[in-house]
Parts: structure tokens; C-alpha cells; sequence
């Protein structure tokens, strides 16, 4: 980051951007081209000023003695939490949307737009960041290995920040391939699959040049996420562009054979993305914030393996009572009730961890938060199989019911465990005693459960509310309700679930506050949380 | 790093570690849980049977039927074809009635209006609301006011054929004159016929005006709205001389009403419902209260 030719080449992009928007072939490809050169500039006038300024440092940069590059750590976890509250503040709008249908301003941030930025703010922009940041962190400390590729690290960091300002920017403008969790068009997809490879590289390039003799359990999850979401990426991107300088494409596939692959995609985004990667976090910030050894190294290694075989194979229980063929719907589904054991193992290999360490919870509220998140971890990886049985299916299919089970993974397992790691990492990387206030992480981990509980509660209300009168018949044979009569009907629990979401974002809002003091070296008197006398 | 010869015990548990320390993190040489195990086994052995029932594996050109032969298509079509069966006799009925017969016929009457009403729930409701209450455009179904008439017959024919719905030969068609884009009238004379208009109506209205209005109504506007404004369902001229309106009651819309008319459409649903469901939601909205 410091010599010239990273901005030289930064310049050169920002030109090609300024072209791409001179001869764009529609208007969405030049207002997107506009966006990207004015990124671009400014970011070259940045690094111009880096090159020019970079010996006064900067205040968090002291000698680096571990021989570990944990600035891009540094970077990514504050890119976390300013992702964190994008994604969550957008979620709150779209659910007052929802239930007040008057906060959709046309064009740009009606529900169409904000959705998929909302979805992919918090999975990609937030998930994404804290995977990143914490993959980098871990694979160092458990290979004795200072990341390779020098700044490569950076490019992945900045890369990756640049594909989510332009699948944000296009989801606002209107740009969308409508493949859910992959709306982003050709030319997005393709600069991420860059990314991408630059991140496993390092990844890679880090585990090989280990001074341990064995790979550790976090790192097996994190290698099998980035390799099997760059398939992922790459086969439900597959596309054939209208022109180099238009936003259009269409997709390889057609019908049902498109429908099969965007959800072996969806699922494996779930599967890969939310679950083997973040169970890497899981399986060293627990450990380490309970100073306990890992419950089971055979466990970890049997659930690792049978996760990752059987995930793969469970996508088609979206498709369920569709166009799908019947033995892909069973295969769907029997994949997925195999998971569940699976999935717990991960859930016991956790909270197992505490075992000779429980009277932590009362003086530790980081470790607490850690708990939660393995805790809402398996409900809703219980949940998952169970909602994959066809005739359950056939009641919580396209009801929010579908919509509750996703957030109480996504606010308690990704949201809470993120919390976590980003709570254990500040004073770490910052070089702090301790966090500003533990107070304020206890008050966080409350906001946010009561918020995730409201959350899910009123939605599985509302799911089986809208599975029940959609199929209620009447002693003649005929349809009961219109589908409006199904949204009157939930409208309290649609507010409701704004409400919840309220007290997540007022949660993570406190985290902001306080990572923000303990960065700056500050901390909080206050008593600490009594500790228990063992009555063993 | 501490070799695998040289195992360590945790003291808290009593259980071998493994020997490897990342970054401090040990491990535990713990069993797999029994319990968890088991139930693993336990959904592999359910899995099994359920891809032996059902159908599952993929083959070169089909997949295997499973033991049952059940597939998502067949129930659909029995259940559909069950619910055909239960109803066909009332149906067929139905179908077979003139609508004096209907209404006299109890039975026929009920199951007509059940039926209705879910139908006007999936396929009317979107435009004319859940209650048939309507909105500015779309016509409330509750009152006794028919642009295109009110008795059974005419609701059939509306309903079977729509309206402006330039795909069914039969459609009702009218179409008022652009009265002020096509400069058939000027903007002074306009105004004029609007307050006619609302004075038609019993409403506020500036008198000199309305007097002027009154010609211009007589030449450009009564034969299809009638002399005292009272309208033709043949011609499906609204009234003008009620209280209701069909885009709105202010003076501005009125105006613009004049000089730019707006022509609603309905589709034509005898081919897409078929004739024994517009009949039933004929019956249906002809007992909504208005019916003539």
C-alpha cells in the first residue's frame, strides 16, 4: 500500500471506468460505470496520498512484533461493523415497509431494491467481512504463519470492498440477474470470482507455509468455505452476456434445470457461507474466550466430513411441490434430515467446550454471547431439517415461517457468534487491557436476543397464520380466504417484527459505542460481574 | 509441539488430549457421543426406507418409482379430480339452469354464491377489493348503480365478456369523446358542462354557468347520458344524476373527465373460468345487495 503502483493502477482502472460510462450500450451500465469511476478516482487520490504521507503512520500501527499482518484484521473488523449496521438499519426499513407500506420511496429504495441489499448487506457486506477478517486472524495464529502473498491480503480486503459498493449501487439502480443471494450481473460476478481466488491463494498460501505439523479444525471449515463458494460462484453466475459495455446477461440454464442451480446455490451460501465458515470462528473463539480444550477431536472430524458431504445435496428441498422432478425432491429432503446430526455436532463440540468453564458465563458476557449464538445455532439447524419434510414443507413453504427460521439463524448463530469474535478481537489487535465495558456487551447480548426472540416468535405466528388460511377450504370445497385477507391478518406481527429488529440494530449500536472507546484506549469503571464460588 | 507419544490428560475431565496445541487450543480425545451417534444412524436408516418407498434414484432416462409410486402429479390429480367428482352433480346443474331457476333452487342458490364469493376472492378481489367495496376506476359491487346493468343477464354478459377487452368479439365497448383534446368543445364551454353536471347532481354549483352548460349537455352529452343525466346501461353511460361516482366526485376530475376521458377495462373471464363459474359469480354479485 505504500509505493505507487498500486495507485497507477487504481488510476487506470478509474479511466477504463470513465470509458466503459462513454460508450456504455443502455443507461444502467453508464450510471453503474459513473459509480465505479468515482469510487475508483477516489480511491487513487487516496492511495496518492498515502504514497505521500505513509512514514507518519497512523496511531494504531505500533512495531509489529508478531511477525503477523493484522492490519487488514484491523481493517476488516471495523468493515464488519460498519456493515453490520448498513445491512441491519436496512432491515429495519424494509420491515416497516412491510407493515407500512408508505416508506417505499420509488425508485430506488422501494422493497424490490432494498431487499436483495438488505440480504446481501448482511450475509456478503457483514458475514463476508467478519469471515474475511477472522480467517485472516486465525489462520495465522494456528499456522505460526505470517499470511502470504504480502499485499495480496490488501487486495482481497479492498477487492472485496469494491465488489459490495457495486452490488449495492446496482441493486438501487435497478440492476439485477433476479437470482436470489446472487442478483449482482456478469461483470460484478466476475470482478468477486478475482477476488475470490485472490483470497484462497493467500488462504492456501498461509496453510502451506504452516510451522505446525497439523492443520487445525478452524481452518478445515474456512478452506472448504472458500473453495466450494468459488464453485458455488461460478456455476450459478454462468452467463452469457448482451454486450461488453450493457448490464444484461442470461443465465446458462433454463426452467427448472436454472431453478435447481440457483438453489444448490442458495442453500450451499447457507451451507458454506453461513455454517462451515462461521463454524471456523466458532472453533477457535470459543475455545480460546473459554480457555477450555475442544471438547472432541473426533467429533470434529466426523461432523466436518459428514457436514460438508451432505450439504451439498440439500438444495432441492426449496423446490419442493414444484416443476422438480419427485426423486429430486426426495433426495432434497432426505439430505437434509441426514444433516441434522451433522450440523449438532458442531453445536456439542461448542458448548461441550465449556465444559469445567460454565461458571464463566456469570463473569464473562462475551462468552455468553458466544453461548447464545451455538444455542440459536441448533434451533435453527433442528429447524432446517424439520422444515424440509415434504408435509411440513407443504404448510411453511413461501410463508414467513421460512423467513423467521432464516433470521434466527442469521441474528443469533452469525449475528451473536460475529459479535463475539469482534468483542475477543478489539482489545487484541488494538492492544487494550480490555473491552471499554463488559456492561454494554451485556446489554447488547440482551437487546439482541429479546429482539431475535419477538423476531422469530411473531414470524413463526405469522408463517402458520398464512400456511393455514392459504389452504383453507371451506364444507363445499371452496377457497376460504384471499391472499389480501392473509396480509390483513399479520399486519400486528409484521410490526411487531420491526420491533425486533429495532432492538438488534439498538444492540449493535452499542457495540459500535463501545469498540469505539475501547480503540481509543479508553476504559469504563465499573464494577465487574461477581463471580461464583464453585460448589464442587 | 507435543508429540502424539506424549499424551497429556485434562485434568477438569480426566480425558487424553490429542497432543496438538494451536495457539494455545487443545483438544480432547473425547468419544463420539452416543446419543448423537445413534440418531445419525437413525436418519441415515429412515432416509433409506423413504428413498425406498418413494421415488428417488435418478436413472438414464426416468428415476425410480420407489415402492409406493407416488408422485407429487398423481395426488394433485386425484385430489383435483375428487373435488371435480363431489361437486360435478351441482355443477352440471348449474351449468344446465337458467338463472330464474337458480335463484328459486336453494341448494343451487347457496353452493352458487359459496362458489362466487371464492372466486371473486382469487380473481375480482384484486381490482374491485376484498369486499367488492371498489375504488376510484373500479366500481363498488355492493350498490344498486350499474353502468352496464344490474340484472343477472347483464352481469353474465359483463362478466363473460368484459369490458374494452379487445380479445373477446362480444365485449361491451363505449367510448366517450375526448371532449377537450380533440377540441370539440372549448375549455370555456367545459367548465361550463361541468357545473351542469354537478347542479344534475344536486351539488354547489355556479348557476350562469350551469345554464350554459345545459345547451352544450343537450347537443354533446344527452344521448348517451340520457336528458336529466340519468344514463344508459345499454350504452354504459353512468348515470350522472346520483351521487356516485365512478373516478371521483371533485370538480376538477369531472373536468378532466370531459375533456380526456379515462376508459376502464375488465377482461373477458368466460374462457379462462369456463361457464359454470361465471355463473356462479354472477349469482354471487348480483346478491351482493344491488342486484336488479
Amino acid at each position: 500500500m505504500r509505493n505507487g503502483l498500486e495507485a497507477a493502477l487504481v488510476g487506470l482502472a478509474a479511466l477504463a471506468a470513465l470509458l466503459g460510462a462513454a460508450f456504455a450500450k443502455d443507461n444502467l451500465f453508464q450510471a453503474h460505470a459513473w459509480v465505479l469511476f468515482f469510487v475508483l478516482a477516489v480511491s487513487t487520490v487516496l492511495l496518492l496520498r498515502r504514497v505521500q504521507f505513509a512514514s507518519s503512520g497512523k496511531a494504531v500501527t505500533e512495531p509489529d512484533t508478531s511477525g503477523y499482518m493484522d492490519d487488514v484484521v484491523r481493517y476488516g473488523v471495523i468493515a464488519t461493523v460498519f456493515w453490520g449496521i448498513a445491512g441491519f438499519l436496512v432491515g429495519v426499513v424494509i420491515a416497516a415497509q412491510l407493515a407500512w407500506p408508505v416508506f417505499n420511496i420509488e425508485p430506488w429504495f422501494n422493497f424490490g431494491r432494498l431487499r436483495p441489499l438488505h440480504t446481501s448487506a448482511v450475509i456478503f457486506a457483514f458475514g463476508g467481512n467478519a469471515l474475511i477478517a477472522t480467517s485472516f486472524y486465525i489462520v495465522q495464529r494456528t499456522t505460526r504463519a505470517r499470511l502470504f502473498g504480502g499485499n495480496l491480503a490488501w487486495f482481497v480486503f479492498w477487492g472485496y470492498q469494491l465488489f459490495i459498493v457495486m452490488a449495492a449501487t446496482g441493486y438501487l439502480l435497478g440492476i439485477t440477474q433476479s437470482k436470489e443471494y446472487a442478483e449482482p450481473e456478469w461483470y460484478v460476478d466476475l470482478w468477486l470470482t478475482v477476488v475470490w481466488v485472490a483470497y484462497l491463494l493467500v488462504f492456501a498460501g498461509t496453510l502451506a507455509r504452516r510451522k505446525e505439523p497439523h492443520i487445525y479444525v478452524a481452518n478445515w471449515f474456512f478452506l472448504s468455505f472458500i473453495i466450494t463458494v468459488a464453485m458455488l460462484h461460478l456455476v450459478n453466475n454462468m452467463a452469457v452476456p448482451v454486450s461488453f459495455l450493457g448490464v444484461k446477461s442470461y443465465s446458462a440454464f433454463a426452467g427448472v434445470q436454472d431453478a435447481l442451480t440457483q438453489w444448490w446455490y442458495g442453500h450451499n451460501a447457507v451451507g458454506f457461507f453461513l455454517t462451515a465458515g462461521f463454524l471456523g470462528m466458532m472453533y477457535y473463539f470459543v475455545p480460546k474466550q473459554a480457555e477450555r480444550p475442544v471438547y472432541s477431536y473426533r467429533l470434529s472430524i466426523v461432523h466436518f466430513w459428514a457436514l460438508i458431504f451432505l450439504y451439498i445435496w440439500a438444495g432441492p428441498h426449496h423446490l419442493h411441490y414444484t416443476a422438480l422432478p419427485d426423486w429430486a425432491q426426495t433426495l432434497g429432503m432426505v439430505f437434509s434430515v441426514m444433516l441434522w446430526m451433522p450440523s449438532w455436532g458442531g453445536m456439542i463440540n461448542g458448548l461441550m467446550t465449556l465444559s469445567g468453564a460454565w461458571d464463566k458465563l456469570r463473569t464473562d458476557p462475551v462468552l455468553r454471547m458466544m453461548v447464545i449464538s451455538i444455542a440459536f445455532y441448533g434451533m435453527s439447524t433442528f429447524e432446517g431439517p424439520m422444515m424440509s419434510i415434504k408435509s411440513v414443507n407443504s404448510l411453511s413453504h413461501y410463508t414467513d415461517w421460512t423467513i423467521g427460521h432464516v433470521h434466527s439463524g442469521a441474528l443469533g448463530w452469525n449475528g451473536m457468534i460475529s459479535f463475539g469474535a469482534i468483542y475477543f478481537l478489539v482489545p487484541k489487535l488494538w492492544n487494550r487491557e480490555r473491552l471499554y465495558s463488559l456492561r454494554l456487551v451485556n446489554w447488547h447480548l440482551w437487546l439482541a436476543t429479546l429482539g431475535i426472540v419477538i423476531y422469530a416468535a411473531v414470524m413463526w405466528v405469522a408463517g402458520i397464520t398464512q400456511g393455514l388460511m392459504w389452504r383453507e377450504y371451506d364444507d363445499q370445497g371452496f377457497l376460504v380466504n384471499s391472499f389480501v385477507e392473509t396480509v390483513n391478518a399479520i399486519h400486528p406481527e409484521y410490526v411487531m417484527r420491526t420491533v425486533g429488529g429495532l432492538l438488534y440494530l439498538l444492540g449493535a449500536f452499542l457495540m459500535v459505542y463501545n469498540i469505539w472507546r475501547t480503540i481509543r484506549g479508553d476504559v469504563r469503571h465499573e464494577p465487574a460481574f461477581a463471580p461464583v464460588k464453585s460448589a464442587a | 509441539m507435543a508429540d502424539k507419544a506424549d499424551k497429556n490428560v485434562d485434568a477438569f475431565t480426566g480425558i487424553e488430549t490429542t497432543g496438538h496445541n494451536w495457539d494455545g487450543i487443545t483438544e480432547l480425545n473425547s468419544p463420539l457421543p452416543r446419543w448423537w451417534l445413534w440418531t445419525f444412524y437413525a436418519t441415515i436408516i429412515f432416509s433409506i426406507g423413504y428413498m425406498i418407498y418413494y421415488p428417488a434414484v435418478p436413472l438414464i432416462e426416468s428415476a425410480t418409482r420407489g415402492v409406493s409410486g407416488i408422485t407429487n402429479r398423481q395426488i394433485v390429480a386425484e385430489e383435483l379430480a375428487a373435488v371435480r367428482a363431489a361437486k360435478a352433480p351441482i355443477v352440471d346443474k348449474i351449468v344446465a339452469s337458467d338463472f330464474e331457476t337458480i335463484a328459486a333452487d336453494d341448494e343451487l342458490f347457496r353452493f352458487a354464491v359459496a362458489g362466487g364469493n371464492s372466486l371473486f376472492k382469487v380473481h375480482c378481489s384484486q381490482c374491485h377489493g376484498s369486499g367488492a367495496q371498489g375504488s376510484p376506476g373500479y366500481p363498488n359491487l355492493n350498490d344498486d348503480v350499474w353502468i352496464w346493468g344490474g340484472d343477472m343477464d347483464a352481469i353474465y354478459t359483463t362478466i363473460a365478456h368484459g369490458i374494452r377487452d379487445e380479445a373477446d368479439d362480444d365485449t361491451r365497448w363505449s367510448e366517450m369523446p375526448n371532449f377537450g383534446t380533440d377540441e370539440l368543445l372549448t375549455g370555456e364551454e367545459i367548465a361550463s358542462v361541468t357545473q351542469f353536471v354537478l347542479q344534475l347532481s344536486g351539488r354547489d354549483h355556479d348557476a350562469v354557468q350551469a345554464t350554459a352548460g345545459a345547451v352544450i349537455f343537450e347537443e354533446n352529452c344527452a344521448s348517451c347520458h340520457g336528458d336529466a343525466g340519468e344514463g344508459s346501461a345499454e350504452d354504459g353511460a353512468p348515470n350522472l344524476a346520483d351521487a356516485l361516482w365512478h373516478y371521483g366526485d371533485s370538480e376538477e376530475i369531472i373536468r378532466a373527465q370531459i375533456a380526456q376521458p379515462r376508459h376502464g377495462v375488465m377482461p373477458a373471464w368466460g374462457e379462462r373460468l369456463g361457464e359454470a363459474n361465471v355463473k356462479q359469480l354472477t349469482v354471487y354479485v348480483h346478491s351482493l345487495g344491488g342486484g336488479e
